[in-house]
């Protein structure tokens, strides 16, 4: 008999949030690892915050930023509000902006780097515009400003299509076909654990409603306020890398790069190809912290 | 494409020889016509396994759904690591490569099924 087991724990830590969100009481899950600058992690759509454990697992990365990823309300570990049973979920770009600003707020973060994907990616340029002073540096991954629907989301939730494998199959060409198997699979895998209806109502206002189109108003983004960098992945037919080189033309200071043999889901569908592109851009943000 | 022999001989032998997939059908049962270029191939399928794959030109046929494309745009599709929009099928819908017609219930109910069927004629990339 030896001594006790030392358990193979990976370094995040989890725990769950009280927050009130629009006068209601929410249970957010967040997840954090590391120490130092604060990396706020936005989610896509119909996905949660396990999209960002391979930062969460970098050593290098931990050193220097406290990389932080919550799941939205309706998302992975975190409930949906009291009520949801009779309410059809959809997502606005407000309460989004409200959600991370007030998750900032409850954890008390002093001017973290907000970096979000997909949904999030758009969500990133909401904030740029009500809020930049809050944030050191926004990222934007497959960051649009507007997307044409390209297919009909009911088929995301009706009775008589099972909706993990049609969210998962929905999103699998997403993923860019030189991804590690390991990392594709996980990642739709968390596409196949999404609630009824929650990946639908996320597209909501991605797709379709005004709020959250942003095109009107890039010409207010000032990136001297809070810089924007924009990363987006070749094989993204979603938000494609010319959708986010009309979004880097009509932003003063945006900064993009497009990321070869990577899709709609870098950080978790090729997370370590993924880093060769970040590391620079948080190398960049660190070293203008001082 | 590796295509050593007619598609709709092809086409079976690869897809009836996939455990998996078979699996994954089990609960279909649909015909489905495939359009590529001029050449139209009815696949009638039975518990996800393809028990006909004919060759047109057919009179009458009857299909619940219909997939159609150039043939350059297969060809591009089976290449073993296909440009960005030409990898996968609901990006082919996107860009106008691939049309979709009929009832489409059971292509989306089947989706992944679906996918993975029609990418098997895909060449592996060198090395796997």
């Amino acid at each position: 008999m030896t001594g006790s087991p030392i358990p193979n724990f990976e370094a995040a830590i989890g725990r769950y949030l009280r927050l009130e969100l629009d006068g209601q009481q929410h249970r957010l899950y967040v997840e954090e690892a590391g120490a130092g600058i604060a990396l706020i992690c936005l989610h896509t759509a119909g996905s949660d915050g396990r999209q960002f454990r391979a930062l969460m697992n970098d050593a290098a990365l931990r050193r220097h930023f406290r990389v932080i990823a919550f799941d939205l309300p309706w998302h992975g570990k975190s409930s949906p509000p009291e009520g949801w049973q009779d309410r059809e979920y959809r997502l606005t770009s407000a309460a989004y902006v409200k959600c991370v600003l007030a998750v900032a707020d409850a954890m008390g973060l002093e001017k973290p780097v907000c970096m979000g994907c997909s949904i999030g990616g758009r969500i990133v340029l909401h904030l740029a515009l009500a809020a930049p002073q809050r944030f050191r540096a926004l990222i934007g991954l497959e960051s649009a400003a507007h997307a044409e629907p390209y297919y009909d989301l009911d088929w995301l939730h009706r009775p008589d299509v099972h909706g993990g494998e049609i969210c998962g199959a929905m999103i699998s060409g997403l993923i860019a076909p030189s991804a590690p198997a390991r990392e594709r699979w996980e990642t739709i895998w968390h596409y196949m654990q999404g609630g009824p209806g929650v990946f639908k109502g996320d597209l909501h206002f991605y797709f379709y409603t005004e709020d959250g189109d942003v095109r009107g108003r890039l010409s207010e983004i000032d990136t001297a306020a809070c810089p924007l960098y924009l990363l987006t992945g070749e094989y993204d037919y979603s938000c494609t890398p010319t959708d986010s080189r009309e979004l880097a033309r009509r932003i003063k200071g945006a900064k993009l790069t497009v990321m070869e043999k990577l899709g709609h889901f870098p950080m978790s569908e090729d997370p370590a190809l993924f880093l060769s592109y970040l590391r620079p851009v948080l190398e960049e943000i660190r070293a203008a912290a001082g | 494409m590796a295509q050593a022999q007619a598609l709709e001989r092809l086409l079976p032998q690869l897809a009836n020889g996939e455990p998996a997939l078979l699996h994954r059908g089990r609960f279909l049962d649909v015909t489905f016509l495939l359009k590529i270029g001029p050449s139209e191939y009815l696949v009638r399928i039975h518990r996800g396994r393809i028990e006909a794959m004919q060759r047109g030109p057919h009179v009458q046929p009857r299909w619940t759904f219909a997939l159609a494309a150039s043939a350059a745009a297969w060809r591009t599709f089976w290449e073993p690591l296909p440009p960005p929009g030409a990898h996968d099928l609901i990006a082919m819908l996107k860009t106008g490569a691939l049309t979709l017609e009929g009832d489409q219930h059971p292509f989306m109910a089947n989706l992944r099924y679906f996918k993975e069927l029609l990418a098997l004629p895909r060449a592996k990339p060198e090395g796997q």
